[in-house]
C-alpha cells in the first residue's frame, strides 16, 4: 500500500503520467486507476478545466469516498470514468485504467459495452434513473440480456435474485411493479440492483443517499458496504456528506476546484487533516464541531471555473496562505501511510489529535 | 420566559381523494391524509425551537400553519396571544403577521428572478406601505453582502449568497419569529456554516425566535434550544436539546440518532433501522411506530400512547420511563 502511494506521488511530482503502474503485488492491483486525469470544456471564453490532474486508485473490495463541495469536480471525474461526459466536455489528457487497460479513449460503441457490464453506476435521484413506463423486472432483464448471453427466462430469474440481494421484500411479487409503486429507499435499491445485475467489478455511486431520509440512508450505506465486501467490488462513493464518508469509506479523496486536495485512509484524513481545506471543512461540519456555539467557517466560496486563482486554488480562502501559494500549484506530498496532501504548508498534527 | 407561539391540538387533514366521478365509477372511498395530528407545544421567546423528522412527518405542514400559509383543520396557533385564524380585529392580525417571516429551503426558487435584489428585500415593508429608502442596502450589509448588491438580480449570486438575501428579506419587517424550513439543506458544508453562524449572530443581536424545521440532526444539535421529534404527523418526543441528545427516550428518537452518520465511527457496523415511514393514508393502529419499533409490546398495537411528561421531557411511548 505505502509503496504504491509513494509510486503515485513520485510520478506526480515528475509530472509523467505514462510510466507503468507502481510494482504491486498481483493481489493488490487496483481495479480503477486514474492518472493525471484532465477534463476540459472548450467554451467561447476559453478552456475550462473542471477536473485538473486527478490521480487515484481504487482496489477490489474497497470503498473510496470522493468528497467536495459543489463545483469541486467530483461528479465530473466519475462521469469521465464511465464515459458519460456531456459534449463539449472531454478527457483532454491523462489515463483511466480499468483492470490495467486504458479506457479513456475507447470508441463510443465499446464504451457502451463496458458501461453496465464492468462499471455500474448509481445516481442521486432514483426516480430519474428508472424508466417510468416499464416494470422494474423488465428493466433489469433487459440490462442483463444486453450484457450477458442468457435467455429471457434466465434473465428474469437473475433479475429476481438481484432484487432479493438488495433486500426488496417480496421480490417475486414486485418484479412486475412500476417504479412509482416503490418508496424512495426501495427505488434506490432497485437502481443498485440494476447497476449490479451484469456483475460489474466497479461501482460508481454519485450521491446515492442525498435524496433519502436518515434511516433509509443508513440502510443504503449498509447495503453498499455489504455488496462491496461480498462481491469484492471497487466502489467510488461520491458525496458531499462527511458523515457518510466516515461511516462507509475505507479511503477518502478530498477534491477542491478540480484538483485533489488530500487523499488517505478515512480515519487519518478526518481526525488529522493535513490540508487546510479539509481542516476547514471538518470545522464547518456541525457534527464534528460538537458543543461549539459558532462553527469555524471558511471565508468566501469555491472559485468559478473561469476564474481559477493562480497557484493553489484554495489560497484566497486559506488562513495559512503565503506568497508561494499564489505562485505554484502544490503537488501531493506524502504525509503518512497512504496519506497525501497537496499543500505547500500542511497543517501539523497536534499531539492530542495524533493520540486519538 | 414567555411563550411567543402557543400551538394547541394542531391538526391538518388533506383530502387526497380521486375526483368525484372516479370515486363513483371505481367505488373508491374518500382518501384523507392526516399530515399533522394533535400537535401541542410552545415556542418560548428568543429561543430556537427545532422540529425534526423524516419526510412525511408533517414538519413543513406545521411550519406553513404557523406562518398562516395553510389554515389548520383543527386546533389553534396563537402568536403573541393572537389566533390568526379566528381573530376578528383586522388591525391586530396585520400587526401580528408582520412579526412573522419565513425562510425557505431552495434559495433558487424563493427569489423572483425578474426583480432586483433591492425590491426583493424591501418587499415585506413595501407591501405594508412602509418607508423603504435605503432599507435594502442596510439589510444586505447586515447579512454580510455589500450595499452595491442591491442593484443586481438574483442570478448573479451563488446559493449561499441567495440564502443571505432571503434572510435579509425576512428581517425587513423587523419580525420576532422566523420560521426556517430546511434553510441550509441546499447548501454546501462550508456555506452552511456561514449561514448558520449568521443566523445565530442575528438571533443574538435582534432577539429573534426561530422555528427551525430540518431533517439534519447535526444542524439541530448545533442550533436548537428545544427540540420536537415528529413521526407521522405526531409529536413523539419533546425536550431541551441537551436533554434529548443526552437521553433520547422514545425508541424512534433513539433510532434516528443511531442511524445518523457519525464522524467518529469509522467503518462502524450497524444494524440499520428496519422498514420505512408508513403510508399516512392508512397509518398503523395504536402507536404509529410499532411496526418498526424494537421494543413494541401488544399494548402498542392497540392503544395509541399520549404525549406525557417523563422526567424533564415529554414522550409519547407506553414504555418510556424517567
Amino acid at each position: 500500500m505505502a509503496d504504491r502511494v509513494q509510486g503515485i506521488s513520485s510520478r506526480l511530482r515528475e509530472g509523467t503520467a505514462h510510466k507503468p503502474a507502481a510494482p504491486d503485488g498481483g493481489t493488490d492491483k487496483p481495479v480503477l486507476s486514474l492518472r493525471d486525469l484532465v477534463v476540459e470544456i472548450p467554451t467561447r471564453y476559453g478552456v475550462l478545466r473542471p477536473v485538473d490532474g486527478v490521480s487515484y486508485d481504487i482496489s477490489a473490495g474497497e470503498i473510496l469516498g470522493v468528497v467536495g463541495e459543489s463545483g469541486a469536480g467530483k461528479s465530473m471525474a466519475g462521469n469521465a470514468v464511465i464515459g458519460l461526459l456531456d459534449p463539449p466536455a472531454r478527457i483532454a489528457s491523462g489515463q483511466v485504467r480499468l483492470n490495467g487497460e486504458s479506457i479513456e479513449s475507447l470508441p463510443r460503441s465499446e464504451m457502451r459495452r463496458l458501461r453496465g457490464k464492468q462499471i455500474g453506476m448509481v445516481f442521486q435521484d432514483p426516480l430519474t434513473s428508472l424508466n417510468p413506463l416499464l416494470p422494474i423486472g423488465e428493466q433489469l432483464a433487459e440490462t442483463i440480456q444486453e450484457h450477458l448471453p442468457v435467455t429471457r427466462r434466465e434473465a428474469r430469474a437473475r433479475a429476481l435474485a438481484g432484487l432479493e440481494e438488495v433486500g426488496i421484500p417480496g421480490a417475486a411479487d414486485r418484479l412486475d411493479s412500476y417504479p412509482h409503486e416503490f418508496s424512495g429507499g426501495m427505488r434506490q435499491r432497485v437502481v443498485i440492483a440494476l447497476a449490479l445485475c451484469a456483475e460489474p467489478c466497479m461501482l460508481i455511486a454519485d450521491e446515492p443517499t442525498t435524496a433519502l431520509d436518515v434511516s433509509v440512508q443508513a440502510q443504503i450505506i449498509a447495503l453498499l458496504k455489504r455488496l462491496c465486501r461480498e462481491r469484492g467490488m471497487a466502489v467510488m462513493l461520491v458525496t458531499h456528506d462527511m458523515g457518510v464518508i466516515a461511516e462507509a469509506a475505507d479511503r477518502v479523496a478530498v477534491m477542491y476546484a478540480g484538483r485533489l486536495a488530500e487523499i488517505g485512509p478515512v480515519a487519518d484524513v478526518l481526525t488529522a487533516p493535513r490540508h487546510p481545506y479539509t481542516y476547514g471543512l471538518m470545522g464547518s461540519t456541525p457534527l464534528a464541531a460538537r458543543g461549539q456555539r459558532r462553527l469555524n467557517q471558511i471565508p468566501g466560496a469555491m472559485p468559478r471555473l473561469g476564474h481559477m486563482p493562480e497557484g493553489c486554488a484554495f489560497h484566497p480562502r486559506c488562513p495559512k496562505a503565503a506568497p508561494a501559494c499564489s505562485q505554484s500549484v502544490p503537488q501531493p506530498v506524502v504525509m503518512g501511510d497512504g496519506h497525501l496532501a497537496a499543500c505547500h504548508f500542511p497543517m501539523t498534527v497536534e499531539p492530542q489529535e495524533a493520540a486519538q | 420566559m414567555t411563550a411567543l407561539v402557543r400551538i394547541r391540538h394542531l391538526t391538518r387533514v388533506f383530502d387526497v381523494s380521486k375526483p368525484w366521478l372516479n370515486r363513483v365509477i371505481e367505488r373508491l372511498p374518500k382518501a384523507l391524509l392526516t399530515a399533522v395530528s394533535d400537535v401541542t407545544f410552545d415556542i418560548p421567546e428568543r429561543q430556537v425551537y427545532a422540529l425534526v423528522g423524516e419526510s412525511g412527518s408533517g414538519k413543513s405542514t406545521i411550519g406553513k400553519m404557523v406562518v398562516g400559509l395553510l389554515p389548520p383543520s383543527d386546533g389553534d396557533v396563537e402568536i403573541e396571544g393572537v389566533n390568526l385564524a379566528s381573530e376578528a380585529d383586522k388591525a391586530r392580525v396585520a400587526e401580528t403577521r408582520s412579526h412573522i417571516q419565513m425562510i425557505f429551503q431552495d434559495p433558487y426558487a424563493s427569489l423572483n428572478p425578474r426583480w432586483r435584489v433591492r425590491d426583493i428585500v424591501a418587499e415585506p415593508v413595501a407591501a405594508q406601505g412602509g418607508e423603504t429608502n435605503g432599507l435594502a442596502e442596510r439589510l444586505l450589509e447586515q447579512v454580510g453582502l455589500s450595499a452595491a448588491d442591491a442593484g443586481k438580480y438574483p442570478h448573479e449570486f451563488s446559493g449561499g449568497q441567495r440564502q443571505r438575501i432571503c434572510i435579509a428579506r425576512a428581517l425587513a419587517s423587523e419580525p420576532r419569529l422566523i420560521v426556517c424550513d430546511e434553510p441550509t439543506s441546499a447548501l454546501d458544508v462550508s456555506v452552511q456554516a456561514q449561514v448558520l453562524n449568521l443566523m445565530s449572530d442575528l438571533q443574538e443581536k435582534l432577539g429573534l425566535t426561530y422555528l427551525f424545521i430540518t431533517h439534519d440532526l447535526a444542524v439541530v444539535q448545533h442550533m436548537a434550544d428545544r427540540i420536537g421529534v415528529l413521526y407521522l404527523g405526531r409529536l413523539v418526543e419533546e425536550a431541551a436539546a441537551e436533554e434529548l441528545f443526552a437521553r433520547p427516550r422514545h425508541p424512534y428518537t433513539q433510532m434516528l440518532f443511531d442511524a445518523a452518520p457519525r464522524m467518529d465511527a469509522f467503518g462502524r457496523e450497524v444494524d440499520p433501522p428496519k422498514g420505512e415511514i408508513p403510508d399516512p393514508i392508512n397509518p398503523p393502529t395504536g402507536c404509529a411506530f410499532h411496526p418498526r419499533c424494537p421494543i413494541a409490546v401488544d399494548r402498542c398495537l392497540e392503544e395509541r400512547p399520549e404525549l406525557r411528561a417523563v422526567g424533564p421531557a415529554r414522550v409519547a411511548c407506553h414504555l418510556a420511563d424517567a
